[in-house]
């Protein structure tokens, strides 16, 4: 009897302690389901975006064909839509932020991983990363309060002068002074952009062996020389991809270009007349849109969405390089 | 002896040494004061934008700012709707963005990370995370926005919970991937199941990183305009219905900066000084949260 209630027990906790084990094993393969379920969430979306955006547009691109993309005329009265300025100003404004943004973000990096005694560094890093903490229309209500009336003012009428009679890049920086335009949505989204930028070249500078650039130390070379010729041969492909980085966002910008671009969908030479870009015309027309002229705009931000996937990829696929090499060194 | 016959040569050899010498030393300095200029020019727009947010907010910010809902043209008010709107917007996308961000990054990292399906997949979410947020909202007023024919607040929040995502995903990916291996398989084999020991041991070690990521989110969205415009919409009353238009501080912001009336204007700056001190509070409490897990780990 004594011994019989050990024996009756035993069972019953080994079938106990078996469907535990199944609920577990179920309550895991649900979890995992659930996690999974988040996972193929995140990449669904991306193809939703894209079709969406395609499906919105099919109107147009049935209307005008592929021709829409080759037609500089965008005109709501009469229907007819392009979408050449828009890119057209798209991808020069993000050109021009750029030009600024690369030299400048390579010398913040620069200070920040080699000129900058070491209590400084910490403290200019977080300031410059502040940068792209700050809301874009932010930027934009900058740009127009204060920005603007200093190019209209100052800026465009030098460059009238003195860069307007130039030939060949002459028109470029003719016009009037307005204060709105390309050039000054470009030099706005330049600021925008070199927080992304020198954040990505400051951690590939820091990826660079110590020994590397203490055997050019060791040979005489000069700070500058050991950045030229060892850090940036090193750090290539990584630097692209930050700049790529920058440029994929520069391409997408809305908030802060709407107010400076000057929101005219006529082509203009002058970086100094009023423009437009994608994101800005998005922004500017689409609650009041219909039709056509909505189908228009969704086609115009497939595009949009399929030019920033190709450069963010490409800056992707660069940045893993190096990781790649650091990984297997 | 000797050294009186060789100066001639090696006096010319010396001179080209000390030209290339003295070439290279201004190359030398003019790249460090160019790379300290680089820094300067950085520092110098950042507090500039500061100081006219900060010059132009603090003529508006007073009681009425908080506690009137936004005026109509040219009279006086405040943004207690659009405050309320930006809230209840926020709050719901960064609820729903973290839970699947935090499912999907745990995902990631503890199931599917070195599979081909786990590396597209992280690829993917590192583009959408500087994916253009105006295309985040087109997207939304398309599948939602424009089968239901209503701007709605939903809508909105389910925006910004797409912006909350990625941003998620990456930092709880990553953190869960510095939680040593040990402390999984110690857990495991003591037979409790992969379930419980990520929610309970897991997720314990890589809570501070994972509540930075989220933090990073919120500052990201509460600034965020492009997609709210043809999502959430804006209204001028106060309104607590989700399946309709609401304000939000960047939309109001949007409307009223460009628009001729300075009363409007000087709520515009307002807000802005708000939002830019709500932002910058809350990625220095990101940050410091980081910090102070790492030192202490050290």
């Amino acid at each position: 009897m004594a011994a019989s209630s050990p024996a009756a027990a035993l069972p019953a906790a080994v079938i106990d302690a078996s469907r535990r084990a199944e609920r577990d094993a179920r309550a895991d393969k649900l979890f995992r389901g659930l996690l999974a379920a988040a996972g193929i969430f995140v990449l669904v979306t991306l193809i939703g975006i894209a079709l969406s955006m395609l499906w919105g547009g099919r109107e147009a691109l049935a209307q005008f064909g592929i021709g829409f993309f080759f037609s500089a005329e965008w005109d709501p009265v009469n229907q007819k839509f392009g979408a050449l300025i828009p890119i057209y100003g798209t991808l020069v404004s993000a050109l021009i932020a750029m030009l600024i943004a690369v030299p400048v973000s390579f010398g913040i990096a620069l200070f920040l991983t080699e000129i900058a005694p070491n209590w400084l560094r910490g403290p200019v890093a977080s300031a410059i990363e502040l940068l792209a903490g700050i809301p874009s229309i932010i930027y934009g209500m900058w740009g127009l309060f204060v920005f603007v009336p200093l190019v209209g003012e100052h800026v465009a009428p030098w460059l009238n002068d003195h860069l307007g009679s130039w030939p060949l890049i002459g028109p470029l920086f003719t016009g009037p002074p307005l204060g709105i335009g390309m050039l000054t949505a470009g030099f706005v989204l330049a600021i925008m952009v070199i927080p992304f930028i020198s954040s990505v070249m400051r951690e590939v500078f820091l990826t660079v062996p110590t020994r590397l650039k203490e055997s050019a130390y060791a040979l005489g070379s000069t700070k500058w020389e050991v950045v030229w010729d060892i850090v940036l041969p090193y750090t290539r492909t990584a630097v692209v991809g930050g700049v790529f980085l920058g440029f994929g966002r520069a391409l997408g910008e809305t908030m802060a270009v709407a107010y400076l671009v000057g929101n005219s969908v006529k082509f203009t030479p002058s970086l100094l007349e009023p423009s437009t870009t994608i994101a800005a015309l998005i922004a500017n027309d689409f609650n009041e849109s219909t039709g056509l002229h909505r189908s228009s705009l969704l086609l115009l931000g497939f595009v949009l969405f399929v030019v920033t996937f190709i450069v963010l990829a490409a800056a992707r696929l660069m940045l893993l390089r190096l990781s790649r090499k650091e990984g297997n060194a | 002896m000797n050294s009186a016959v060789i100066p001639a040569p090696d006096a010319g050899k010396a001179a080209v040494e000390r030209r290339l010498y003295f070439r290279r030393t201004v190359v030398n300095r003019l790249a460090l004061v160019l790379g300290c200029a680089a820094a300067l020019f950085g520092l110098v727009f950042l507090f500039w934008i500061l100081w006219t947010t900060l010059s132009y907010g603090l003529k508006g910010v007073n009681l009425d700012l908080f506690t009137k809902m936004t005026p109509a043209p040219m009279s006086a008010g405040g943004l207690l709707n659009a405050f309320f709107g930006s809230a209840v917007i926020c709050l719901i996308a960064i609820v729903i963005g973290s839970l699947l961000g935090v499912a999907a990054g745990t995902w990631l990292a503890e199931y599917a990370g070195n599979k081909r399906i786990g590396t597209v997949t992280r690829f993917i979410n590192d583009i959408l995370i500087s994916a253009p947020s105006i295309v985040i909202g087109l997207f939304v007023a398309i599948v939602i926005v424009m089968q239901f024919k209503q701007y709605s607040a939903l809508a909105g929040a389910i925006a910004l919970a797409l912006l909350v995502i990625p941003v998620v995903v990456r930092t709880t990916d990553e953190m869960l991937r510095l939680v040593p291996g040990q402390m999984r398989e110690a857990a495991l084999s003591l037979g409790v199941p992969q379930w419980k020991v990520t929610m309970q041991v897991l997720y314990r070690a890589a809570l501070p990183g994972i509540v930075t990521g989220i933090l990073l989110a919120l500052a990201r969205i509460t600034g965020e305009t492009a997609p709210l415009l043809f999502t959430a919409f804006g209204n001028q009353y106060w309104s607590t219905d989700l399946l309709k238009p609401m304000a939000s501080v960047p939309v109001v912001m949007y409307q009223f900066v460009g628009s001729p009336y300075e009363s409007w204007q000087t709520l515009a700056w307002a807000g802005a000084l708000v939002l830019t001190v709500f932002v910058l509070l809350l990625s220095l409490l990101a940050r410091a949260i980081l910090l102070r897990n790492k030192t202490s780990h050290d």
